[in-house]
């Protein structure tokens, strides 16, 4: 491949073209050729005396450049020869006049601008959900848009929440519901978070204890103790949904405690929960320890359910619109690539070491690649146990405000729409899908079916107050 | 007496094998089987049986950490070493700030019965308030996950250290002070030449006591605020119900923390005096 140097454009003496032999540093493989992140050695190897030294000056080069370069139809040696005849300013002045070279500059750089900040600090809580966030550190998806990203593992939700409203960590992992309610202020101080990217659908189970393999019927299960890792998170709404569609109150009827993922198994061992739902590889690993069997995949209550989220708040994205702009890259990325079932055992061993999930490689594996022995003697394969996909929808976001209206986490009248809105970027997020060459759905509501019942997001209040059992 | 040790250390070794070697034969995992089906496989054979590691998996495991206490493999996974040194940075950093507070006022109120009983209450309240109880609070209003474990060092190790300063100079013999004030000495004269040296004891048993608190805080504040630390370290293993990490770092909690208790125990020699 050839690439093409920041030497100047106007300069009949230089070349612009790099050959397959090249051995300019730019041309070594690794070094790459980040218009953004220069390697040193390239401002080096262009001439001395006018070559650009920093990055907006790089920028305004490389634009004048490919405009020169589509004059002269690729071809260098009539550029040089032309150059030299006419003298560099002539020429420059000459296509200044008939093309609009600096709002060519101006707009390539509002999309593609200098990074505000380049170290950053993104958290995760170690689940796979997280899989986007953390593979994109070992393979690279981060430094490839000139991030230097540290990927800190966080004990739970609240601390999560807690670090990112203190600003120690610039975005992070959260549960689809938590944007929501953060900028609502339902359970902590309000603060505008915005949703740019889901990170997973599907990937939760229901799991039980080994001892009530016998109890398949949820209405077998009055009285149970159930663990959910969050309050305002998927598990614990698709849960209640579960329990409810089954006529099991879940207010009444059973307890649901707020347990911490790598807890419920030691939990669901001692006999202090019966049943969990919970991101994995906490219900894999139940079955690996004996000690639970999984009952339902939660993509048969809901095929396509969102789960876990990429957040940070409202005020760093203005703030370092650039940086945001490339982490979400990054993101995006990171999430499309997670999507293919190809990639999954390899994520699996990239993501299973100490410094990330810390879990077994075969439990990983398992829940990636939905090949997994389900703690009832059978071996079941379910490619799409877990998926990826970032698009946010914003009937989602509206279908977790019905639910968290209709268990009493949110009063009064709500604006369904202008919140879900306000927090799930689903048109910024999908116009920069397709421009990064991904396939985005171009609306942003859909009618979604869970266990058989329709959710239209044009009535919202409707279908809040539609069940039997509720708070409303 | 040199006998009494020499029985004494043979019966504490007899006690260790004896202890060690029980566990060793209750914790041997069952006889893998030869063919393993694929559902086998994927639920880990036999070796995935619940149990209590034995011994020699720990010891092996400690071998391996503490032949390379010191490696750097990433944010979150760092040696043992490491993770310790955080700790003790975080507990001695809380811990002094503690005593930069806690000795003056403890003089104050010992020394001033009014201050005594107008600081009383306060103390009172404070002091049984459970450390992680101030976790929240203190991520909230530090803004700094760092900041805040330090705080909560500080907050839980400043009462025993208050509370002995205060009882110790408020205990101090009124002959020795009356001797003090008829050679004129004034009051900061009396304090330092007089009250310290006789409250010392006091003062140094409280430090023990709060050091002790501190180590005893770091560990349940680490696993809560992470990233570096025992506490963390002991968190990480936990999410990976991996037992013969978390025995081991229970070891090495109690190995420091028997440390940092000498030293203070070695201070405390220095300072007793027999009347």
């Amino acid at each position: 491949m050839t690439m093409n140097s920041l030497g100047n454009p106007f300069d009949g003496d230089q070349s612009l073209i790099h050959s397959k032999t090249c051995e300019c540093p730019t041309c070594q493989p690794g070094t790459g050729a980040s218009l953004l992140m220069p390697a040193t050695e390239k401002v080096q190897e262009a001439k001395a005396s006018d070559a650009p030294t920093d990055s907006e000056a790089m920028l305004d080069r490389a634009i004048e450049s490919a405009v020169v370069r589509s004059v002269f139809g690729h071809n260098d040696f009539d550029r040089r020869s032309f150059m030299k005849m006419m003298g560099a300013g002539s020429a420059a002045a000459l296509l200044g006049s008939v093309f609009p070279m600096d709002k060519a500059k101006a707009a390539v750089k509002e999309s593609l601008g200098k990074l505000e900040k380049t170290k950053l600090n993104v958290g995760f809580v170690p689940i796979t959900c997280a899989t986007p966030i953390i593979m994109a550190h070992p393979m690279g998806f981060y430094e490839r848009y000139g991030l230097d990203v540290t990927v800190t593992k966080t004990a739970g939700w609240a601390v999560a929440r807690d670090k990112s409203l203190a600003g120690e960590y610039d975005a992070s992992h959260m549960l689809t519901p938590m944007p929501l309610a953060m900028t609502m202020g339902a359970g902590s101080t309000p603060e505008p978070y915005i949703m740019p990217a889901v990170e997973n659908i599907n990937g939760q189970a229901i799991v039980l204890h080994v001892d009530h393999k016998d109890k398949r019927d949820p209405k077998d299960w009055k009285g149970f103790k159930f663990g959910v890792p969050f309050e305002y998170s998927m598990h614990n709404f698709l849960l209640r949904y579960y329990l409810a569609e089954n006529g099991v109150d879940p207010d009444k009827d059973v307890q649901i405690r707020v347990v911490p993922p790598p807890e419920m198994v030691a939990n669901l061992r001692a006999g202090n929960l019966d049943g969990y739902l919970s991101p994995d590889p906490f219900n894999q690993r139940a079955v690996w320890e004996k000690v639970g069997f999984i009952h339902i995949l939660t993509k048969d209550i809901w095929e396509g359910h969102p789960c876990c989220a990429f957040a940070c708040s409202q005020k760093f994205a203005t703030e370092n619109p650039n940086t945001y702009g490339a982490l979400l890259r990054a993101i995006i990325d990171a999430t499309q690539y997670s999507q293919s079932t190809e990639n999954r055992k390899e994520i699996a061993e990239a993501i299973a070491p100490k410094n990330y999930l810390n879990q077994p490689v075969p439990v990983i594996q398992q829940v990636l690649t939905g090949y997994y022995a389900d703690g009832l003697g059978e071996v079941q394969n379910v490619p799409d146990r877990i998926d990826f996909d970032p698009f946010p929808w914003h009937s989602m976001g509206v279908w977790i405000l019905t639910q968290m209206k209709r268990w009493g986490y949110i009063e009064g009248d709500v604006d369904y729409k202008a919140i879900a809105e306000q927090v799930y970027l689903a048109g910024e997020t999908g116009k920069l899908m397709q421009e990064m060459g991904y396939s985005a759905p171009s609306e942003t509501y859909k009618t979604h079916t869970i266990m058989g019942k329709t959710f239209d997001p044009a009535k919202p209040e409707e279908y809040a107050r539609s069940f039997a059992i509720g708070r409303v | 007496m040199a006998s009494l040790n020499v029985r004494a250390a043979v019966v504490s070794i007899t006690f260790l094998i004896l202890v060690l070697g029980m566990w060793e034969m209750s914790a041997q995992a069952p006889e893998a089987e030869t063919a393993m089906t694929e559902y086998e496989r994927l639920m880990g054979g036999a070796d995935q049986e619940s149990r209590v590691p034995p011994p020699s998996k720990v010891i092996a495991l400690a071998w391996e950490e503490l032949s390379d206490p010191f490696y750097d493999a990433g944010a979150n996974d760092k040696g043992i070493g490491i993770q310790l040194a955080y700790s003790i940075y975080r507990v001695l950093t809380g811990y002094l700030a503690a005593m930069a507070i806690a000795l003056p006022i403890g003089f104050l109120i010992g020394m001033s019965p009014l201050m005594y009983k107008a600081l009383n209450p306060y103390i009172q309240v404070l002091r049984p308030i459970s450390p992680l109880a101030w976790m929240p609070l203190a991520l909230f209003i530090i803004q700094d996950s760092d900041a805040s474990a330090i705080f909560v060092i500080f907050i839980c190790s400043i009462w025993p250290m208050l509370l002995n300063t205060a009882f110790g100079v408020a205990n101090v013999r009124e002959d020795w002070i009356n001797v003090a004030r008829t050679h004129e000495l004034g009051p900061l004269r009396t304090a330092l030449t007089v009250i310290l040296p006789a409250a010392a004891p006091t003062i140094l048993t409280g430090m023990r006591i709060s050091i002790g608190i501190a180590w005893l805080v770091i560990v349940a504040a680490e696993m809560l605020v992470g990233g570096t630390g025992i506490g963390y370290y002991v968190w990480n293993e936990w999410n990976n119900l991996d037992l013969a990490s978390v025995i081991f770092s229970i070891l090495m909690i109690g190995v420091v923390g028997m440390v940092l208790d000498l030293i203070l125990g070695r201070a405390q020699r220095l300072v007793e005096y027999k009347e």
